[in-house]
Order: structure tokens, then sequence, then C-alpha cells
């Protein structure tokens, strides 16, 4: 691997008695997309805040390491705001200026990382035309959907040219055409060479946009890698999906232990009965003798592996 | 299950690293401007809606106090002179509206950009610290504050209340003045949960030295505890520092007064940031 652009090692953090971010070390190469998923009150964002010097850490070393020309070794928090001029960051809520307009928002922001006025009137133009926000230039926000408003965001975190970029979940909330549109200039962001960590829990997100997955739950790294890979190392390829009357009765009942064993994991959701196999032929020719049941045979995706990995149930803290 | 819990309990034990002291010195830079740029950026935009609301209110309270009691009231004895009334309210109650003025820029106006809009955590994505913007959110109050008082000044001396030189140096002492209570007023923004929260701090604090500092009556009329607590109040020592400008006269114990000024503003900035960090820390 090439050195890394920044670098994240055993960072532990710690609130009260509950340990919400235990030991855990990651990187990030130039060029590359890393996504980190897990449930909420995983410790997405108390990563990302001690990454920005937010949140200090009970323990561990966080450092950008810079790619290319820019070789500076910068450590959080003593040089957090060296570390903070070459980073672009969107967080999970917006904080743009509603008393400005879209290029006013950016005017301002590229103001406290000391840059000219010249140097950003420059830079507005195309970072409007980026955002697909050029004939909202002088809107007001009040008058930006969603969608825009964190196009602008976005379009803001890039205003001193960073070469990392930290997005906190950065398509919560959107309609699938504003996602759509987020994630086409997030493509076109790593294929200028940009660096990118981004935390979700849409796990079609994780997949499109991320060349590598971590996935964070209680704090603690389960398992990190390409998404290919991951899936392919702790699934099944295979999941048939079963539901309608009776379906329950197939993990239930001793008669049908032998339905069973065609899978390599059987799992309840609901109504639902999950099989993870290698060969779903057999299972869904058995499954025929059961008329009143439906089924819905596909490859094993993220939100399978995700579900593995943390559990099904529904997480009450967040 | 057990393992992790194990292991978690482990990891807790060992050592962890110890936070920054809340009450370390200010940390302060060159990064305040652009805040205090924004901050003007968009009171432009409302420059005259809010010169209205902010003169209005003690201009009329000027003219109905001077004019109305002063009639009844006359002169007031101040040491060795008398003075007519409406010069004895006129600089009192611009030192009250310098007060006035920072105190709800740095309460109302600054919790919104804190907590509501979230503007200062837009900030501090961007390398600016802390520090800095509680500074720039307190030079701005203060400047709003200072031109308050300056547009109060321009049309004391249209009416021909005073026309002593000396008022010159009042705009720098209100200036300080700003400072002072925009940096106590801090303190209070960082201890609000919400906006009813400075219902208590204008009724509480700045309405009974309103009334102590010896804006609208001499202080020397004051019961002696009453007195006592007045001797050391902001508002006494900028009323003390600005009169006697007004009638062209330099302060008696001037510096002592200025001392007293300076003592809250440092302290008050210093406690102030020091509650902010504890409510930004996390």
């Amino acid at each position: 691997m090439t050195q890394p652009l920044f670098e994240v090692v055993d960072l532990s953090k710690r609130y009260g008695s509950n340990l919400v971010v235990d030991q855990l070390s990651f990187s990030i190469a130039p060029g590359e997309c890393l996504g980190i998923i897990g449930p909420n009150g995983a410790g997405k964002t108390t990563t990302i805040r001690m990454c920005l010097g937010l949140t200090s850490p009970d323990a561990g070393i966080i450092s950008y390491l810079g790619g290319g020309p820019d070789r500076a070794v910068l450590n959080m928090p003593q040089d957090a705001l060296a570390i903070k001029e070459r980073l672009g960051i969107v967080s999970q809520f917006d904080s743009l200026d509603p008393d400005f307009s879209c290029a006013e928002n950016l005017l301002v922001f590229g103001r406290y990382f000391g840059l000219k006025d010249s140097v950003i009137n420059e830079r507005i133009p195309k970072l409007l035309e980026f955002a697909a926000l050029t004939h909202k230039a002088d809107a007001k926000l009040g008058e930006l959907s969603g969608g825009m408003k964190r196009r602008l965001s976005l379009a803001r975190a890039l205003v001193n040219d960073p070469q990392l970029l930290l997005l906190d979940e950065p398509t919560t909330g959107l309609d699938p055409q504003a996602r759509h549109l987020m994630w086409e200039r997030l493509q076109r962001l790593v294929q200028q060479g940009k660096s990118i960590l981004l935390t979700t829990h849409f796990m079609d997100e994780a997949e499109r946009l991320c060349n590598r997955l971590l996935v964070l739950d209680h704090g603690k790294k389960m398992t990190e890698g390409t998404p290919r890979q991951l899936i392919a190392d702790n699934l099944e390829p295979d999941v048939v999906e079963v539901y309608g009357t009776g379906a329950l009765a197939l993990v239930e009942s001793p008669q049908h232990a032998l339905i069973r064993a065609l899978a390599a994991r059987v799992e309840v959701s609901g109504e639902t009965v999950f099989f993870y196999t290698g060969d779903a032929k057999v299972l869904l020719i058995a499954l025929g003798e059961f008329p009143e049941l439906r089924t819905l045979h596909r490859p094993a995706n993220l939100e399978d592996l995700f579900l593995k990995l943390t559990g099904r149930q529904i997480r009450e803290a967040a | 299950m057990t393992q992790s819990t194990l292991s978690t309990a482990s990891t807790a034990s060992t050592e962890r690293r110890p936070q920054p002291a809340l009450m370390r010195p200010p940390q302060l830079s060159w990064r305040w401007w652009p805040v205090f740029r924004r901050n003007l950026l968009v009171w432009r935009k409302l420059a005259v809606p809010s010169l209205v609301g902010n003169i209005a209110e003690p201009l009329i309270t000027l003219v109905a106090f001077g004019y109305g009691l002063g009639l009844l009231i006359g002169q007031v004895q101040l040491g060795a002179t008398t003075v007519p009334y409406i010069v004895f309210l006129a600089s009192g109650s611009i030192c009250m509206s310098a007060m006035n003025a920072a105190s709800f820029e740095a309460l109302y106006s600054a919790f919104s950009r804190m907590n509501v809009q979230r503007t200062w955590d837009g900030i501090m994505n961007a390398p600016v610290r802390l520090d800095d913007v509680v500074l720039a959110e307190m030079l701005w109050a203060a400047f709003k504050s200072l031109f308050t008082s300056a547009v109060i000044l321009a049309v004391m001396l249209a009416l021909g209340i005073s026309h002593s030189p000396m008022l010159l140096l009042a705009l720098p002492l209100l200036g300080l003045v700003g400072m002072v209570f925009a940096s106590i007023a801090l303190i209070f923004n960082a201890l609000a949960k919400g906006y009813d929260f400075f219902t208590y701090y204008f009724s509480l604090f700045l309405t009974p030295t309103m009334f102590l500092s010896g804006v609208f009556f001499p202080r020397e009329q004051l019961p002696g505890v009453m007195k006592n607590i007045s001797d050391w109040l902001p508002l006494t020592a900028a009323v003390e520092l600005v009169r006697p400008l007004f009638l062209g006269q330099w302060p008696a114990d001037g510096l002592g007064h200025l001392a007293v000024l300076v003592v809250y503003g440092v302290v008050g900035f210093w406690v102030a940031l020091a509650l902010t960090r504890k409510r930004f820390r996390s």
C-alpha cells in the first residue's frame, strides 16, 4: 500500500462508563474512498469529531501524513488548525448561514481559511457549477431544497481545495434524485484524486461509492475490506427469503429439519425467514412443496453482511 | 459478547489522556477577524431596521424622562456643581445604552449563532479555534454597542445637551463598556439552555444594575448596603467616567474606575471562554 494520506491508530473515547470508540485504527490512501458503516450509536460521528479535533480522544493517534508534494506530518490535537486547513468537512447537520446567498456562504467560509477574496471569488463559479447551483448563486438559503443545501455544504467544504473530505452521513434525509446527484458528484471527486472518508448507514451508498469499507459497532472495528471481498469472506453467495403463511414453521418445526439442513445459515426477521446457502437450486426445489409460501432468491449483499455483523435488533439508544 | 465486555473493561481501565484545562489562558489569533467580518456582513444587510430598533428606545427614554422629569427636578447636585437633570440623565443613559446593546447582542444574537443556526459549528470545521470565535463575538457585540453609543451621542450633540470637546473621550470609554458587558453576557450565553434564561439575566442583574449605578438619580441617595454594592458595579464605573466628560471635567479617580472596568472585562471574558469550552467539550 502507498503512504496513507490520513491515519488513525488505536483511537479510544469513553463517555462515563460507555466506551464509544474502542481502539479503532484505520488509514486512507490518496484517491481512496473509505466508508465507515455501522448502526446508530456505533461511534461513527464521534470518530469523525475526533478526527477534527472537536472531541478529544482518551487515547490514540490521529495524523495527517499528506500525499504527493504535501508531505507534512501533522498530528491532532497540536496541529489541529494545520490539519483542518487541508480538510473539507460536511457534518451531519447543515451549518450554512441562513442570512447569506449561496455565493456569500462560500465567500464567508473561504475567509475562515485566510483565503483572499480574489482567490475565493475565482473559485465560487466553479464550486456553484459543481454543486449544480449556478442558477441559485444569489438565492437565499430558504429558497433551497434539502438536496441543494447538502450540495452547497459539499461545495463549501471544497472552498479550500482539500485533499481529504470527511462526510458524516452526507445523504441522510435526501430523496432518491438528490441522493443520486450527490453520489455522482462524490464519484467525480474521487476520480479527480481526492480522498473521502464517509459515514453512512445506507448500504447501497457504501457499495456504490467506497473502495473500502470498515464496519463499526459498539465503537469496535468488526471487519474491513472491499465491499465484494467482505461479502465473499463473510457470507454464503445466495439468499432465499421466504415469507407468507407457515414461513416461521420452517424454522421451528422438527419435521422441516431437512429443509433447514439445505441452508448454511437460517435467520428470522419479523415474518420473513432468510436462508443463506451456497446452492439455492436444491433449496428452491424443496420449497416448491409449499405453494402458500412466497420466495425471493437473490445474491447476498452488503445489507446481509451488515445485519450479520451488527445484528437485527433495533438500537434503542439511537 | 462476554469476551467483548471483558476487553471493554480492560481498555477502560487503561489511563486516559487528560483533557485540556478549561481555565487555560485564551489562545487568540487573527482568525477572529473573518468571524467578526461575517457578523458585519449580516448586519450590513439589516442595518437600517436594527439601527432604528437600537437607537429609538434609548432616545425615547431620554426625551420622556429628561424633559418630563427634568421639569419637575430641574437641577441635580453633583459634588460641588449643579447640573440640569437632562445632562445628568443623558450622561448616565448613554452608558446604560452601551450596556444594553452589548448584552443583547452577546446573549440573544450570539446564542442564535451558537445554538440555533449552528454557525459556530460550521466555523470550527474551518481552521478557527473556539477561543477566536468567542473573541470575535465579544468584539462584535462591543462594536455594535459602540455604534449605538456613537449615534446616540450624535443626537445628544444635535439636541445641544452638551458641547464639551471632551465628549470625544467618551467614545473609547463606551467601547470598553461594551466589551465589559459583552464579556459578562457571554458567560450567561455559555450557560443558557434556551432564550428564556436571558430574561433572568436582564431582570435580575441588568435592571438592578441600572438603578444602582447612578443613571437616573445620584448614588448618594442610596441606603448604606446598596451604596456599597453600587461602588463595585461595572456600570457605576462607566457612569463615573463618562458623566464628567459631559460637563467638560476630568473624572475623579479615573484610573480606579478604569481598573474596575478592565478587571470585569478580563475576568468576564476568561470565565466566559472557560464555560464556552466546557459547553463545547464532548
